[in-house]
């Protein structure tokens, strides 16, 4: 089966490593018999109406993201009804942020998100940074990552968290949630890139794409023994911080 | 008010503190005189520093600030007597520590961490500053570029009369030279040897002025090159320093024609690699700033060795260690571009350790291109304390599993590495910056090499 990713912004957006996320999709999809084909969507570029199984968008530096909010607006209605089409959608870090209402800077500056999640986020004045565990009851797994963001992200009334914050700060700091997930897509702080150490996710957003494109969501299982020892390990720096939560 | 201790006193007092910590077998004591100093009185630098007969020049740069600093000082050799913190302790308190261990110095040489520079030259006012490159590193203690940067603009705001020594190539720094009133704009021009794209990941590769992407005549390290806005025509300002007719000779080192207003000259440096050959351009810009002849330039690049960790070469009883230190993106793409000019390794030992000094955050693995590596390994040793990432990053990357051997303990990981290396042969090392001290000790314990702190002091 062949899976279309687009890759939004791969240019301006991909500054934790982002690429580690597709290439662990792509190995993933590879050993199932699959293929990805990964295609860039930037400035300018129009979004290929229900030709999409997968969209991707990592996180920039503050300047590159403001570049990018101007551009993505553009895009709104392309991506919102390929999400209502259940198009599966991993978004982290500033692009998490982008598929909100706003993103407020520090200066007071807002940026238009596309509003595909319920939530907006306002940057403070501490970078909330470190090593994060999230237990995420929904799928029965836990998640590790690192975060790095001044955005304080607030959800909505009724929004979907990707995780309950065991360890580390999460959308606020404050509300012991972290992300956030609606139909197909999940958009999220975590980083480290998320996906190596995390192959239950992988495989969560693969099958998702999978669907979308019309093949069979069951995936077999790999050896994801160096997979486990990476968890461990991160998970086991997110829990020696000392539990905030 | 706290009454005054005599500096004098608070000096001797500091340093004895040092000479104890090594005494007592805890480690180097670098930064722990200048530790207490600070505390008991943090002007007490500013004081030391103006001490100097002839003031102090700091360097500060993402990448190769060890090694510039330690090229300056082969240059000054002989000339002039220098405090130089040559063991990398290059905050606040390890400038301070080289204060009190140089008495007798008549120049300060320092290398300063990016995120210090601001608060080291409010306090030593420095005659002249050298900056040589940001590159995206370790964001979960820096944070953003562009807050580091913001961070040295005010630096040089606030020193009108230093002399600026600043590497044109980068958009970013080579700005900071605008409306500065004294100073000098280093660059490389030798488009054979740009690269063909510019790196994944690269940094600073939008317009400062306009965010449209720059055009690249050439890039050579990462974002550093000729560049320039189609848009708005920012473009890199006109270089008054030049480095021509590059040859790089694998790992044996390098040549270039230094082309200054001072002269013309030819160097040859021992060191491999084009990042070596900014380092080199940026020492001589700013020797040349100091007001060291040519000649010396030439004699000092010519015999210079490597400082410590950043590329070893040192002979384990019937075997070769190659070691390159890898502590970002831009850095490790440099160290793995050199390694396969040489020749392409079939055993490595690659180590990630996530100490603070390391960068907690070990993303930035999956932005290195190791992938030249590939082709060529037999076997991959991953160590350190976040081994099984950087497994994960090569078996991600291609690298079969079956070739990869995680051995989190630095030590058996190096001596397994030692053994797949047939006798005679090299043994590929990159560790980062943790990781290379302890393998600096481990090789140290066996009288390989001499510690660093006896090396240094």
């Amino acid at each position: 089966m062949n899976v279309r990713v687009g890759h939004l912004y791969p240019d301006y957006l991909n500054i934790y490593a982002d690429r580690g996320n597709i290439a662990v999709l792509q190995a993933r999809a590879r050993a199932r018999g699959h293929e990805l084909s990964v295609q860039a969507i930037g400035m300018h570029d129009p979004v290929p109406a229900g030709e999409i199984d997968l969209f991707y968008i990592g996180g920039g530096q503050d300047r590159e993201q403001a570049l990018v909010a101007h551009d993505l607006v553009t895009k709104q209605d392309a991506l919102r009804d390929a999400v209502e089409d259940d198009a599966a959608f991993l978004a982290v870090c500033g692009g998490y942020q982008l598929l909100g209402h706003s993103y407020r800077d520090v200066a007071g500056q807002e940026l238009l998100g596309i509003g595909i999640l319920p939530l907006h986020t306002i940057a403070g004045p501490r970078r909330m940074i470190g090593d994060v565990l999230l237990d995420c009851a929904w799928a029965g797994e836990t998640l590790a990552g690192f975060e790095n963001h001044a955005g304080r992200t607030l959800l909505g009334d009724g929004a979907e968290p990707l995780g309950r914050v065991v360890d580390g700060f999460g959308n606020d700091g404050e509300s012991g949630f972290e992300g956030c997930r609606y139909r197909k897509v999940f958009g999220t702080y975590l980083h480290g890139p998320l996906l190596p150490r995390n192959p239950w996710f992988a495989d969560r957003v693969l099958s998702d794409a999978l669907t979308h494109a019309g093949g069979d969501p069951e995936l077999t299982p790999l050896v994801d023994e160096l997979e486990r020892q990476a968890h461990e390990i991160s998970a086991g720096r997110a829990r020696a911080r000392g539990g905030r939560y | 008010m706290r009454p005054q201790i005599p500096l004098a006193l608070e000096a001797a007092a500091a340093r004895a503190a040092g000479a104890l910590s090594r005494v007592a077998g805890r480690g180097g004591g670098t930064t722990l005189p200048g530790k207490l100093l600070w505390k008991l009185d943090p002007g007490a630098i500013d004081r030391l520093a103006r001490q100097l007969p002839q003031g102090s020049a700091l360097i500060s740069a993402t990448n190769g600030k060890t090694t510039t600093s330690a090229m300056v000082a082969e240059i000054l050799r002989g000339r002039v007597r220098i405090a130089h913190n040559d063991s990398g302790a290059n905050l606040v308190s390890g400038v301070a520590s080289t204060l009190l261990r140089a008495r007798g110095a008549e120049l300060g040489l320092f290398e300063v961490d990016e995120a210090a520079l601001s608060e080291v030259a409010r306090r030593v006012q420095p005659k002249a500053i050298l900056l040589g490159n940001l590159f995206r590193d370790q964001l979960d203690r820096y944070g953003e570029l562009e807050i580091v940067a913001a961070r040295w603009r005010d630096a040089v705001a606030s020193l009108p009369h230093t002399e600026l020594v600043v590497n044109g190539d980068d958009p970013q720094v080579g700005d900071l030279a605008r409306g500065h009133g004294s100073g000098r704009i280093f660059g490389l021009d030798d488009p054979r040897h740009a690269r063909p794209a510019l790196q994944h990941a690269a940094d600073s590769k939008y317009c400062l002025r306009c965010g449209t992407p720059y055009d690249y005549v050439a890039a050579y390290v990462g974002h550093l090159g000729d560049y320039r806005c189609p848009n708005c025509g920012h473009a890199r300002p006109h270089l008054d320093t030049v480095a021509r007719d590059v040859e790089l000779h694998g790992l044996a080192g390098s040549a270039f024609t230094l082309e200054a207003p001072e002269g013309t000259t030819r160097i040859a440096l021992p060191l491999p690699g084009l990042y070596n050959v900014y380092n080199a351009l940026g020492a001589a810009a700013l020797a040349l700033s100091l007001g060291s002849p040519l000649d010396d330039i030439v004699s000092g690049l010519g015999r210079f060795a490597a400082a410590f960790g950043r590329f070893e070469r040192i002979t384990i009883e019937n075997r070769g260690l190659l070691m390159l230190l890898i502590k970002n993106p831009a850095g490790a793409n440099e160290a793995v571009r050199t390694i396969v000019e040489g020749s392409t390794p079939t055993v490595a030992v690659i180590a990630l350790n996530d100490a603070i000094a390391d960068g907690r955050d070990v993303s930035w693995i999956w932005d290195v291109d190791f992938e030249p590596l590939l082709a060529g390994l037999d076997t991959l040793v991953a160590t350190g304390s976040r081994a099984a990432e950087l497994a994960l990053r090569f078996a991600y990357g291609g690298l079969d599993r079956d070739r990869i051997e995680v051995i989190p303990e630095l030590e058996g990981a190096l001596d397994r590495g030692l053994e797949l290396t047939p006798a005679g042969g090299e043994l590929t090392v990159l560790p980062t910056y943790t990781a290379m001290l302890a393998l600096r000790r481990i090789v140290a314990s066996r009288g390989h090499i001499a510690n660093y702190w006896e090396a240094a002091s």
